[in-house]
């Protein structure tokens, strides 16, 4: 049923969406790419892609960063133009993609309030992605209580900061706990969201957030080996959704070491294969290796984030390839940014290290 | 001879001699222990030269390194300077300055001083953590190559500055203040050796006058003697004459000499 009356509202959409896609850089281009010598040669690569002439304004000298921002800023486009022509529930499902941006710039401008920032200088940092429009009343909140009564309640995300409203002061380790507590509700709420949607998008969707919610859990769990934070405080922190729920998270919520994490990651075939050969290396046991094993395995999550957001575009009808399609397209503006970084930093020995797309 | 070269304005005087000559001892042990400063100093300077070399090649490689790690941060994370910039509260990395003491000269040497600082250590505590973790600590090392390289570079500064000042010493002393002391020297003993042959020669010219005298005077005694001895023969003989004949031209004479003329009133 689904399939048959997707079309009368989203089908525009969709096509725009896979259109879009077919405008992501092949291997090809990203050889052609990662062979330039200078940013300007890589300029003039990019000029033949669908990017065009994203770059063509800009003074000479072009920073890594702006080649990041200005890529953003097509991908904003191209979001906001599928934003303004979709009905719902398409609308309400792409508004979900933002709140995550929502959430980061929240956290930001919190951060800044607290050190009485000015608050312009703030909202130019934000993701663009993620502005809304009361985002600027922020600034006058000093603590949570405040900032929850005054303003987030009229955001979408007010759901999400009354769980953490129990964080009186606002100091940083607690900033960065209701970072992780807000996007831990936002990604459960993204899931049931994607239930009421019905088959095929839920099916799409519950793979990628599952592995979202993992990959969240894995990294908060590696990320708070030796810092103040308690395992009470981060077993909260973990989403109760993804393949690791509830067994693998109760496990990782004990662990000490890397090797904890394996064990606890053991449950999922997936997830085995990430901590394969990274364990050869850490024979000696020293806090470097655990770094390089951890670096391997953002790498390896970065792949396989991509792996499932290729896969939505093969299930047509579903709402899933417009998330897959904005994941992508940020894959692809690190891909940019690192290979641009390693143009300029001449490091021509990692510049291999982006993860391809199709 | 003390005509050449610049010399000091001194009276030759044998006490000036004895100053000078001290002078110009003093000056060689200064002299000597200068140029042994200044060789302890070169020595020092080239092993700096070397460290400052070899410190920075390892600089461009580890700010290579470094700013690599933070394109791994924007990598995996996007951009965190603003939050690291906020949450950092106090310095964890601090550089101490002590002072070390080369052959009297102060060199400053910077220490770094870590203390393992917890301030941002959950950025990034969803995604990209350990990449954070790890440019923290590829950025303190480049800063402890910093800090070894600037107290390096200043050490050299300075120890060039001091040496060339050394160097200055050195050469004043060996060329512009000992040959100056030595013409003085030599000045006061050509003085000096004039004087005695002035001396020499006014005894010598003295003693000549006064022989010439003696001589002149024991003459005029003889003289004398022999005048009286004569006139005492003449008076016998006056004597035997007058016994003979009427007083001669002689004996008026004496007369005249002995006897007071009467016209003459004084």
């Amino acid at each position: 049923m689904e399939a048959l009356f997707f079309n009368v509202d989203n089908g525009f959409l969709e096509a725009i969406v896979r259109g879009y896609k077919a405008g992501i850089l092949s291997p090809n281009q990203y050889s052609n790419l990662a062979q330039c010598e200078t940013l300007e040669d890589f300029r003039t690569q990019l000029s033949a892609t669908d990017y065009g002439n994203f770059l063509a304004n800009e003074p000479l000298p072009i920073s890594t960063s702006t080649i990041a921002d200005k890529a953003t800023g097509i991908l904003v486009d191209q979001f906001s133009y599928i934003r303004n022509n979709a009905v719902q529930p398409l609308a309400k499902f792409l508004d979900y993609i933002t709140y995550a941006y929502m959430i980061d710039n929240v956290v930001l401008l919190i951060t800044g309030t607290l050190h009485e920032r000015d608050t312009h200088e703030l909202i130019s940092r934000c993701h663009p992605l993620g502005i809304f429009d009361t985002m600027p009343a922020l600034c006058v909140a000093t603590n949570v209580e405040e900032l929850y009564q005054s303003v987030l309640v009229e955001t979408p995300l007010a759901p999400y900061f009354r769980d953490c409203l129990s964080a009186t002061d606002l100091d940083d380790l607690n900033i960065e706990i209701i970072r992780n507590t807000v996007y831990k509700a936002y990604l459960e709420d993204f899931y049931s969201f994607c239930t009421t949607l019905g088959s095929p998008t839920s099916d799409v969707m519950h793979k990628i957030l599952a592995f979202e919610a993992d990959r969240r859990t894995v990294n908060i769990t590696i990320n708070s080996f030796g810092t103040e934070l308690t395992k009470e405080q981060r077993a909260k922190l973990f989403p109760a959704i993804g393949r690791l729920w509830p067994e693998g998270n109760n496990q990782l919520a004990r662990a000490d070491d890397m090797d904890q994490v394996r064990q606890a990651c053991e449950g999922v075939s997936e997830y085995r294969a990430f901590f394969n050969d990274s364990t050869s290396g850490q024979a000696n046991g020293n806090g470097y290796d655990d770094h390089s094993t951890a670096s391997h395995l953002e790498d390896r999550f970065f792949r396989t984030e991509v792996f499932l957001n290729k896969q939505a575009f093969l299930q047509q009808f579903q709402h899933g390839i417009f998330y897959s399609y904005i994941k992508l397209k940020e894959q692809e503006i690190r891909n940019l940014t690192w290979i641009a970084e390693c143009i300029a930093q001449d490091a021509k020995d990692r510049i291999q290290d982006y993860i391809p797309i199709f | 001879m003390s005509g050449t070269g610049s010399r000091e304005n001194v009276f030759a005087t044998r006490m000036a001699l004895t100053n000078t000559k001290l002078r110009l001892k003093g000056a060689q042990t200064g002299h000597s222990l200068l140029a042994k400063k200044r060789d302890a100093l070169t020595t020092r300077f080239r092993a700096i030269l070397r460290k400052v070399d070899e410190a920075k090649r390892k600089m461009g490689r580890v700010m290579q390194l470094a700013s690599f790690s933070m394109a791994e941060v924007t990598y995996a994370t996007g951009d965190i300077a603003y939050l690291v910039q906020e949450q950092a509260k106090q310095a964890t990395f601090r550089v101490k300055a002590k002072q070390e003491n080369v052959s009297g000269v102060v060199l400053p040497a910077f220490e770094v001083d870590r203390t393992v600082g917890s301030d941002f250590n959950l950025t990034g505590l969803g995604r990209g953590g350990q990449q954070i973790m790890k440019a923290k600590e590829v950025y303190a090392k480049a800063i402890e190559t910093l800090v070894e390289l600037a107290s390096l570079q200043t050490a050299f500064t300075i120890l060039d500055e001091v040496i060339r000042a050394t160097n200055r010493r050195v050469n004043a002393i060996e060329h512009v203040i000992m040959p100056r002391l030595e013409n003085t020297i030599k000045y006061i003993m050509s003085e000096l050796d004039e004087m005695d042959r002035e001396e020499f020669f006014r005894l010598k010219k003295v003693q000549g006058k006064k022989k010439r005298d003696t001589a002149a005077r024991d003459a005029e005694k003889q003289a004398q003697a022999d005048l009286e001895s004569e006139a005492d023969i003449q008076d016998g003989l006056t004597l035997a004459i007058k016994e003979a004949d009427p007083p001669s031209e002689g004996t008026a004479a004496t007369d005249l000499l002995s006897g007071k003329d009467e016209d003459i009133i004084f």
